[in-house]
């Protein structure tokens, strides 16, 4: 049975810190939900990561090709090399120009285009990270009717990203992993 | 300074470009121009997207400055490493036996890769016999692709790159280092042809053997890509080779069944008959 929520993607950004919070939450998503997760993780450029293999929870990970539509229940990982951009017709669209925060994919051009995308209808977060990428998409995300999540940055193993992303919003929600996993199981129950 | 262009505004600004200069990028993908425009406008230090549109329609060097920024010219020498040793290893070999090999990089941009295919050709003994056509729709892509001139600090990553992807040769034989430049070694280019051509808009000009289009679908729509797939498929001789970029997939296209899968992660497919 497929619960209702108002949300259509639920899209977390982390850098540095962040993997094991990623896993945490991925652990905890309550079985029903149908709600499409996109991760944009840094990544070492040409470097086979190992994200997919210690993410490999129940649900399998998947890195989207260009143009592939985004099903219902499934988790994405923004490829390396790529930037991730999502189009309203929620297809992917993938972009290979300049680096972004030093970074390809960048958080902030995935949240950008989420924002444009899917406005009330998307959920960011934003976890532990060395730099300032998301904190703009997360807030822009946030004006643009959505709800946006910091992991808190006393818990963040690295708080400079979460903080930047509260230093830019105010309507920003700070949460410990447990409060996400909670906000998140919220939302799903069947109502 | 200009965050977001609503659906209707980038509707507006394809109109104008089509309607005055006849540049089509209605079916380009939408996200990645929007940002395309976005990061232009911060570059060009634009406030407001009338200030764009105004310069648009009242200066054409200015159009053209737009369309060499926002059409994406990233690339690399052996990008993606493992492609370009499947190339070496399984493709190279088959096109050996072709007389004439003709060899299309469609949307070359500032032409590493089309070097690479050159280096790979004389390393197999075929650049003689091989005719490379490089184009894309930027003239100044090309006008720099032609020189050969390669910035000397990425060197070091594309040497990474070329003994990654089997390469054997001491790869600073095929540059020469001046200030911080690197210049591709002349004899590379003897049988490369530049010049421009836009995928959206021109036709089939020759056949080939192999087709390269790597990171250049992504720009486009899926109306977009199944034109230039059909492009493609006209331009290619029977059992001829296309390469995509490694995200880049047949798999949304009507005409997938008119090629057979070479290697599914690298893209590499091949024209069935």
């Amino acid at each position: 049975m497929h619960s209702s929520t108002r949300f259509d993607i639920i899209a977390i950004g982390g850098s540095a810190g962040s993997l094991s919070v990623v896993a945490r939450l991925l652990k905890a998503l309550p079985g029903e939900m149908d709600t499409p997760v996109v991760l944009i993780m840094h990544r070492l450029k040409n470097v086979s990561s190992e994200l997919n293999r210690l993410l490999a929870f129940g649900r399998p990970i998947q890195e989207p090709e260009d143009k592939e539509r985004m099903k219902a229940g499934h988790i994405y990982l923004a490829p390396q090399n790529y930037h991730l951009l999502l189009e309203a017709d929620g297809t992917f669209s993938l972009d290979y120009s300049e680096l972004v925060h030093y970074s390809r994919p960048a958080i902030d051009e995935s949240f950008y285009s989420i924002a444009d995308a899917y406005g009330k209808r998307a959920l960011g977060i934003l976890l532990s990270g060395a730099n300032a990428d998301g904190a703009e998409g997360l807030a822009r995300i946030v004006k643009n009717g959505g709800a946006g999540i910091v992991q808190d940055p006393m818990e963040a193993e690295f708080r400079i990203m979460p903080q930047a992303a509260i230093d830019m919003s105010a309507d920003i929600k700070i949460m410990k992993t447990d409060e996400i996993i909670s906000f998140i199981k919220d939302q799903y129950h069947t109502k | 300074m200009v965050e977001e262009i609503s659906n209707t505004e980038l509707q507006e600004l394809i109109f104008i470009i089509q309607h005055q200069y006849g540049y089509d990028f209605s079916d380009y993908a939408q996200a990645s121009l929007k940002r395309r425009f976005i990061r232009f406008m911060g570059h060009a230090q634009l406030e407001k997207l009338a200030e764009l549109k105004l310069q648009l329609q009242t200066d054409p060097d200015f159009f053209k400055k737009m369309v060499e920024y926002i059409t994406v010219n990233v690339t690399e020498m052996f990008r993606d490493p493992q492609f370009y040793q499947l190339l070496r290893d399984d493709v190279l070999p088959r096109l050996a036996t072709y007389p004439i090999i003709k060899i299309w990089h469609a949307g070359c941009a500032t032409g590493e890769e089309v070097y690479s295919m050159a280096i790979m050709l004389q390393e197999a003994g075929l650049l003689e016999r091989s005719r490379i056509y490089a184009t894309d729709m930027n003239a100044a892509n090309l006008e720099k692709a032609n020189t050969g001139i390669v910035p000397l600090r990425w060197m070091k990553d594309y040497t990474h790159n070329y003994i990654q992807s089997g390469g054997l040769h001491d790869f600073s034989d095929y540059y020469t280092a001046r200030y911080d430049s690197a210049i591709i070694n002349p004899a590379l280019r003897r049988n490369i042809i530049f010049f421009q051509h836009n995928l959206v808009t021109d036709h089939v000009f020759n056949e080939f053997q192999l087709i390269c289009c790597r990171n250049v679908f992504i720009y486009f729509n899926r109306t977009l890509q199944e034109r230039v797939v059909t492009l493609f498929y006209d331009s290619l001789a029977p059992r001829g080779y296309l390469a995509l970029g490694m995200k880049e997939s047949l798999l949304f296209s009507k005409e997938r069944k008119k090629f057979e899968v070479v290697n599914g992660p690298n893209k590499i497919f091949r024209r069935k008959y």
